[in-house]
């Protein structure tokens, strides 16, 4: 048998699509231009981690419904329940708001606890030495390599995970989004701004819906 | 090789955002996430920058809906790959059609499409 392998034994004939796909992949790596194994491995990464869709649900919940973001505040892993997102593992989801005043960035020192039921599997960047170690005693400064600058009246409060206690953030909404919808929102909001390593952006393109 | 997805890719916006189902991608058939990651890892090679694929798919999607026939999201997607491979020369048509129809009569074996291809005659390059 033949288990997971892609492709294995299809009986019938192929689509058209799938045929030309395959002419395509062969020619491509015949040409050395790429492998299967690339391929396979992007495919892989894009299904585990295909980004923060949970968490985003959760932010742009907030974002419409003040009573939500009431409860999300004071008892995240209950209001993150509330959607359908937990998985638990024992930990608590803490949610911690953005404000013009305070922004808060998300870090774990000891290893990379990180609350993959809203955010999927952490980047690997979060897990490396260099950002545990340098975005608590330096945060302006690794901010701004995330391209994030911040005026300097605003505080910035970086929250170290744990077994116990998982952290995200929630972004501000950013200026221009009031007519939009959850879902348009939902799409606006990244890994990232959840992280805290980045603001929540509208892209210039928005629109047409 | 990246390990996380790029969010260009990740949250294109609207009709062409990637298929999911709760949060994660849905490949309908293996060929669709075959012809995902290609079209991803020539991103990461620098083949194309991903605005170049997007603006390729979103023509794809307009001419579907203009031809009242709208392909599946994958189909569009290998439309917009084949022809970008094809204008960055990685690939000629002739030669992805006559693979294409090579396979279609199964003078190739599915189970060599992959890595260990035995040597074949391209026609004319």
């Amino acid at each position: 048998m033949s288990g997971n392998h892609h492709d294995s034994h299809h009986p019938g004939p192929e689509s058209y699509a799938a045929l030309r796909t395959k002419a395509l992949e062969a020619l491509l790596v015949e040409k050395g231009l790429i492998t299967t194994d690339v391929i396979d491995t992007v495919v892989r990464t894009y299904e585990q981690d295909i980004g923060p869709l949970n968490g985003a649900r959760v932010v742009a919940r907030a974002w419409v419904d003040p009573a939500y973001k009431q409860r999300l505040l004071a008892d995240g892993t209950a209001a993150i329940a509330e959607l359908g997102f937990g998985g638990r593992q024992g930990a608590e989801m803490v949610v911690l708001e953005n404000t013009p005043t305070a922004y808060n960035v998300v870090v774990c020192t000891l290893c990379s606890c990180y609350p993959w039921p809203v955010l999927g599997l952490p980047p690997s960047w979060y897990k490396s030495y260099a950002y545990r170690s340098r975005v608590v005693r330096e945060p302006r400064t690794v901010l701004r390599e995330f391209g994030l600058e911040l005026p300097e009246a605003v505080e910035i409060r970086v929250w170290d995970s744990n077994s116990d206690v998982r952290y995200m953030v929630l972004p501000e909404r950013p200026a221009g989004t009031e007519q939009m919808s959850e879902a348009e929102l939902t799409a606006l909001v990244t890994r990232d701004a959840m992280i805290g390593v980045a603001k929540v952006q509208v892209p210039a393109t928005v629109g047409r819906s | 090789m990246p390990e996380e997805p790029d969010p260009h890719i990740a949250n294109m916006d609207e009709q062409l955002a990637l298929p999911r189902k709760n949060g994660e991608l849905v490949f309908a058939a293996p060929w669709e996430a075959r012809a995902f990651g290609i079209a991803v890892v020539l991103n990461e090679a620098g083949v194309y920058p991903w605005r170049d694929f997007s603006q390729g798919l979103a023509a794809e999607t307009a001419a579907a809906e203009q031809h009242g026939m709208p392909a599946g999201y994958y189909e569009r997607w290998l439309e917009t790959l084949a022809k970008l491979a094809i204008a960055r020369g990685l690939v000629t048509p002739e030669e992805l059609d006559a693979r294409t129809t090579e396979y279609a009569s199964g003078l190739h074996d599915a189970h060599e499409a992959h890595d260990h291809h035995r040597p074949h005659e391209t026609p004319g390059v």
